[in-house]
């Protein structure tokens, strides 16, 4: 029986350990000790709000921050952010980050020799509606090699960061894409323990949002944690 | 529409060597300032590894409350960041440095900082917190009582002697001196 006073843990199996060697950086990084139990307190329950100040005109299409068109396969990634109780989750802050259709990131210590695009930065953010509802136009990225292991790739992905209704509904987590081979062979893919989980991190083709002669739509919808009305409420399960 | 369905949470991911693209904007909309205002204070350190080696790619969010928390709407002051959250990445040195306003403290279990910790090599995000070194009401908070006495100080962010408002902390994430973190 958990203790309701207390923070609680998530279900077991869909979140990664901290330590799982398979993806080398783990290693150095993550804590040995044993994590202590939090109480609930007011602080966790209530979390930063941003508005529609943060978020400017092109944010979340990045095929139009910059004069000409970004090459690649142009998509629409959508969905719905929720609760644990299944309510929409309004006003949440979703930013987005991404490699370019070659598997390159504009990015300093990204040394991968493919070509950067001048007209993609690869990063969006934006604020769901009264529905929970996202949406970003982007390109689809490509695969790239990193050096975790020899020939190693990572799947193709888009970063996603979420603030929901308190700081312990926060998120940071990668969305993939459907049919993808590589994803089987991804450490950072199969840290989650639990099959239905990851599966859960993969978005599904979407044809009715798709557009007729220029460009298909990915539909994914994100669970945070607590209830939007009562957060962490006592009893709650 | 709702769906009352209980849903799992989505697992987390890393944010990976690249956050800065989509995240770091947030960051340096609040450098700190050259006289931090009275209500906020400023914190400073390091996110070390195994090794003691600097982590040069962790982003850090520290969280004061929701007392300190302001709208943002557009036509509000100057940047759209409640004064009460603040989101800093560390630098090649693996060095950080934030202004935040000071926590709500409407009760004494209140009298802290939450911070997230995300790097490379961070598959989950941390949960830790930071308690400020003359802050007395540390010596009966709940939580420093819960954790092990050898470990506290891991949690307590040491008063600048010679400039009041400044407090230094380093985040451990392994090894002799590791920082407490929570479960969650």
């Amino acid at each position: 029986m958990p203790d309701s006073s207390m923070v609680e843990l998530a279900v077991p199996g869909t979140q990664p350990e901290y330590h799982f060697p398979p993806y080398v950086s783990t290693i150095a990084r993550s804590p040995r000790m044993p994590l202590v139990l939090l109480p609930r307190t007011q602080m966790e329950r209530n979390g930063p709000v941003f508005g529609q100040g943060l978020i400017g005109e092109h944010d979340n299409d990045l095929t139009a921050q910059h004069a000409g068109n970004p090459i690649g396969e142009r998509i629409l990634v959508h969905g719905r952010v929720w609760d644990e109780g299944g309510r929409p989750v309004r006003g949440a802050l979703v930013e987005v980050w991404q490699a370019n259709a070659a598997g390159r990131y504009r990015h300093k210590v990204d040394t991968y020799d493919a070509p950067l695009d001048p007209n993609f930065a690869g990063a969006g953010r934006t604020l769901t509606d009264e529905s929970g509802y996202y949406w970003f136009k982007t390109i689809k990225p490509g695969p790239y090699p990193w050096g975790n292991h020899h020939n190693a790739w990572r799947p193709s992905h888009i970063h996603f960061s979420l603030f929901g209704s308190g700081i312990l509904s926060r998120l940071v987590t990668q969305m993939y894409f459907p049919g993808d081979p590589l994803q089987p062979l991804d450490p950072i893919f199969n840290s989650i323990p639990d099959a239905a989980a990851r599966t859960r991190l993969i978005s599904q083709l979407d044809m009715d949002r798709s557009e007729s002669n220029y460009m298909l739509a990915y539909k994914w919808d994100i669970v945070l944690r607590g209830h939007v009305d009562t957060p962490f409420e006592e009893g709650h399960p | 529409m709702s769906d009352n369905s209980v849903r799992i949470p989505a697992s987390s991911q890393t944010v990976g060597p690249y956050f800065r693209i989509g995240l770091e904007y947030l960051a340096n909309r609040n450098p700190v300032p050259s006289i931090v205002p009275a209500g906020m204070v400023e914190i400073r350190g390091r996110v070390l590894d195994r090794d003691g080696l600097p982590v040069p790619d962790a982003m850090l969010e520290f969280w004061s409350g929701a007392r300190a928390r302001r709208l943002f709407d557009g036509n509000d002051a100057e940047n759209g960041i409640p004064e009460g959250f603040r989101r800093v990445a560390t630098d090649e040195k693996g060095e950080f440095a934030l202004a935040i306003a000071r926590p709500a403290a409407e009760t004494a279990s209140d009298a802290h900082f939450m911070v997230l910790v995300f790097a490379r090599g961070l598959l989950r995000h941390l949960i830790s917190r930071v308690y400020l070194g003359d802050e007395v009401r540390n010596d009966s908070d709940a939580v420093l009582l819960r954790v092990p006495p050898d470990r506290r100080a891991t949690l307590i962010a040491r008063a600048d002697e010679k400039q009041p408002g400044l407090y230094w902390w380093d985040v451990v994430l392994q090894g002799t001196n590791e920082t407490v973190f929570f479960a969650w």
